[in-house]
């Protein structure tokens, strides 16, 4: 009889929330695992191509909900390793926001101010580029330029993309072939590795239990590395700390399935799900308004026709990041790529007085790509989501060999959420279809719904018991010595990318889970400099933390 | 050219084809080709391969194309029968429909609240990703070859390693004012 396997810390999926505390655990000297349900794909296995089966479709993850799709990471590294790297601290009014619960959604202790020495921590450790003008794609210039003609302002966006190294290539969503793009696997993974912590690839989590001697037992089954329909066997681990970082779409439903064996979940397990307000229109450009217009244009006289070129979002637009305005009218409109398939198939092309998705219209719309510009809305939505019991494993059943399957989150937009979406499309279409520079139009809602690469909140912190399922430490309510640190964790839509608030929110996360693996009797400190040795940052937080000094 | 009596070409295909070609139109591939309705000009969805596409497993529909197909059929004619229409039976119900006709029907299977509208939206996902990705094709093979969807939306071609790189990629110059409030780290305060 082989005994059961025991770990100090199990830690589930591998992205933001997971890299980060599998650094500072193992660095503290905890025994660390992490399970990952994706493949371990590194740069030489990141392909250019579109086929079915190359990395683009082994690394990510698309899971169509009732009224919401999520997309996401699935691989070691998690989202790092398909996200533009857009990486803005959110802005203040963020912290303050109420949403629907008639009181402040965030935690008393958390405000930009308190977060911005645990974002510093992040800067730190994740290469940030403070992108000039001269790195900002095409595309970006182009919504640059129609922002200021419309007597606004533009931003280029930080981003933890080494523009030396950068092809400009746009397949940062199949994984960076150049290693220009900042991964976890560039800096936080490697130096929990090196620290002795094991990453786990094709692990999927199905839930946890407990055993009699009071340790968490993490239920896994092994995924097929290139048919994740078929699973290959099934595991545990049994450890005393548990950190979940699954992602907003995934965590909730391992909590969900355990239920029957942890017992009772809190009531925000599952809800308060954010899309943080995503929504997308396309605008086609008339190349010669362009030229005429706003004066742009470059190599073999083109004014524009660059859609394709570029590395994701460079330039947003913030004037309407204003804490002085009413909650549900703030929201940012960023630049973006998304590549075809993806980025063109919720495209809508005007069509008599409707608009549709597919047809002969549509087709002309695809052959004018060149000429498009992708806009990114990110408004604050209504934590509206909700997770219905959760699908046999995983949280979708998988239709498709990778990337597609089908989920159980529904979402269906308040009131607050659609007027906003309607402000910022009208917004938008007033920049852009100033003086014919372009035609626009919003993606549909009616293929899969809203659609999200940024899900946040199912599992969120907060200081109210009936509304939160974390408290402000990250501890699951009932449930001590459960942490959770991904994106789930975040209250609420940020208005701006969210890997960099969720990143912050896991470094402030990690003194209280060293602490709670203390308590335990696991030999773990606090105080790991960034994953390349500087020091500044843990400076920055020293007098943060009850516990700094190392045993 | 393949002609439509042959055995490879069964009414499972021309109904997928046709399924298809209401997606991404295109023109008709030789005289009297009744599954390509020819309502652009142009490849469309079939020649760019949408019913490899759907026929290669890794799609996860392959399984329940013959399902899918009859029951498209049976839609077309409980449509043709709605609407007064008489169909020629020499081909599949589906492809008897004139081109509005087949976009008509297609609109109301894909509506929300159809309660089968996650099969045909999947299956206009796929017929959508053989045009606009060449999803069953290698990428640089595809647009070598003059892929219809990948070539007629200009996607570039890659350099001779089969990597895209683009030194040319920036206008270069500040193109708007910042906003006041940025703060040092280049965010939003
Ligand atoms: C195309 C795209 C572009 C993006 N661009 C940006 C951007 O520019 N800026 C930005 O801030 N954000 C961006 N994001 C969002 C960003 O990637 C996410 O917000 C971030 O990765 C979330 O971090 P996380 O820790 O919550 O989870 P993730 O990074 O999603 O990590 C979760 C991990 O858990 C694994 N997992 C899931 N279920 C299980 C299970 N049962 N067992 C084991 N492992 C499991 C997953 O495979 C994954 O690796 C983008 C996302 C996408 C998809």
């Amino acid at each position: 009889m082989t005994a059961t396997e025991r770990t100090d810390v199990l830690i589930v999926g591998s992205g933001f929330g997971g890299a980060i505390t599998a650094y500072h655990l193992a660095a503290g000297g905890a025994r660390v695992v992490v399970l990952e349900r994706g493949p371990w794909l590194t740069s030489k296995d990141f392909e250019h191509n579109f086929k079915l089966g190359s990395s683009y479709t082994r690394i990510f993850d698309f899971v169509v909900g009732d009224g919401m799709s999520v997309l996401g990471g699935n691989c070691v590294g998690g989202g790092s390793v398909v996200f533009f790297a857009a990486l803005p601290r959110a802005p203040g009014f963020v912290f303050e926001r109420r949403g629907s619960i008639g009181r402040r959604m965030w935690p008393a202790a958390i405000s930009r101010d308190t977060l911005e020495p645990w974002y510093d921590r992040v800067a730190e450790s994740i290469e940030i580029t403070k992108q000039g003008w001269e790195d900002v794609s095409y595309s970006g210039g182009l919504w640059a330029a129609a922002c200021r003609h419309a007597g606004r302002t533009a931003n280029p966006v930080p981003a933890a993309v080494d523009t030396g190294s950068c092809t400009n290539c746009n397949w940062m969503m199949a994984g960076c072939r150049f290693d220009a793009k900042q991964s976890l696997q560039t800096n936080y993974l490697p130096a929990a590795l090196s620290h002795g912590a094991q990453i786990r690839p094709l692990h999927e989590v199905q839930h946890i239990s407990k055993t009699e001697d009071g340790l968490y037992r993490v239920h896994y089954n092994l995924v097929d590395d290139e048919d994740y329909r078929v699973t290959t066997g099934n595991g545990v681990i049994d450890a005393k700390i548990v950190i979940l970082a699954a992602g907003a779409g995934a965590t909730p439903v391992i909590l969900q399935r355990s239920a029957p064996t942890l017992g009772p979940m809190p009531h925000a397990v599952g809800r308060y799900f954010s899309g943080n307000g995503e929504r997308l229109n396309t605008a086609v450009f008339d190349e010669d308004r362009v030229r005429e217009v706003l004066g742009l244009s470059h190599g073999d006289g083109l004014a524009y026709a660059a859609n394709q070129i570029g590395k994701g979002p460079t330039v947003a637009n913030w004037d309407r990041l204003d804490g002085s305005l009413p909650e549900y009218t703030r929201y940012s409109l960023e630049q973006l790529y998304f590549p075809p398939g993806l980025g063109t198939i919720l495209a809508q092309a005007a069509d008599g007085d409707g608009l549709a998705w597919f047809g002969v219209k549509k087709k002309e719309m695809l052959e004018r790509w060149r000429s498009w510009l992708i806009i990114f809305q990110m408004i604050e939505d209504d934590n509206e989501g909700v997770f219905g019991p959760p699908p046999a494993t995983g949280n979708a059943d998988r239709i498709s060999q990778q990337m597609l399957g089908v989920g159980r989150l529904q979402y269906h937009p308040t009131a607050n959420t659609l007027r906003a979406w309607g402000l910022a499309d009208a917004e938008v279409k007033d920049i852009l279809e100033r003086d014919g520079l372009a035609t626009v139009t919003p993606w549909t809602n009616d293929v899969v719904g809203a659609y999200t690469v940024h899900p946040l909140a199912s599992c969120r912190i907060g200081d109210d018991p009936a509304t939160s399922a974390l408290s402000d430490e990250h501890e699951l309510r009932g449930h001590p010595g459960i942490f959770v640190t991904d994106g789930s964790a975040v209250p609420g839509a940020l208005t701006v990318n969210p890997a960099m608030t969720i990143s912050a929110l896991a470094e402030r996360a990690v003194p209280a889970i060293v602490r709670a693996a203390r308590e335990r009797g696991i030999e773990v400190s606090y105080g790991a400099p960034a994953p390349d040795g500087s020091v500044g940052g843990r400076r920055g937080v020293a007098g943060l933390i009850p516990i700094l000094p190392r045993v | 050219m393949r002609p439509q009596t042959s055995d490879g070409y069964t009414k499972r295909t021309m109904t997928l084809e046709a399924f298809s070609d209401t997606i991404i139109p295109g023109e008709r591939r030789f005289p009297g080709d009744r599954a390509v309705a020819g309502a652009a000009s142009g490849g469309g969805a079939v020649a760019a391969g949408a019913v490899q596409l759907l026929e290669w497993d890794a799609t996860g529909v392959t399984a329940g194309l013959d399902d899918f197909a009859a029951l498209l059929n049976e839609h077309a004619r409980a449509y043709a029968g709605q609407s007064g229409l008489t169909l020629d039976d020499s081909v599949p119900e589906f492809v008897a429909l004139s081109f509005e006709d087949r976009t008509e029907l297609v609109r109301r299977l894909v509506a929300p609240g159809h309660p089968e509208k996650q099969i045909w939206i999947s299956i206009a996902l796929f017929a959508n990703m053989a045009y606009d990705s060449a999803a069953h094709m290698d990428t640089a093979e595809a647009i070598a070859s003059g892929h219809p969807g990948l070539t007629a939306m200009g996607f570039a071609l890659p350099e001779s390693d089969g990597l895209w790189r683009f030194r040319d990629y920036s206008y270069g110059r500040p193109l708007a004012a910042l906003h006041p409030d940025t703060t040092p780290s280049g965010s939003p305060a």
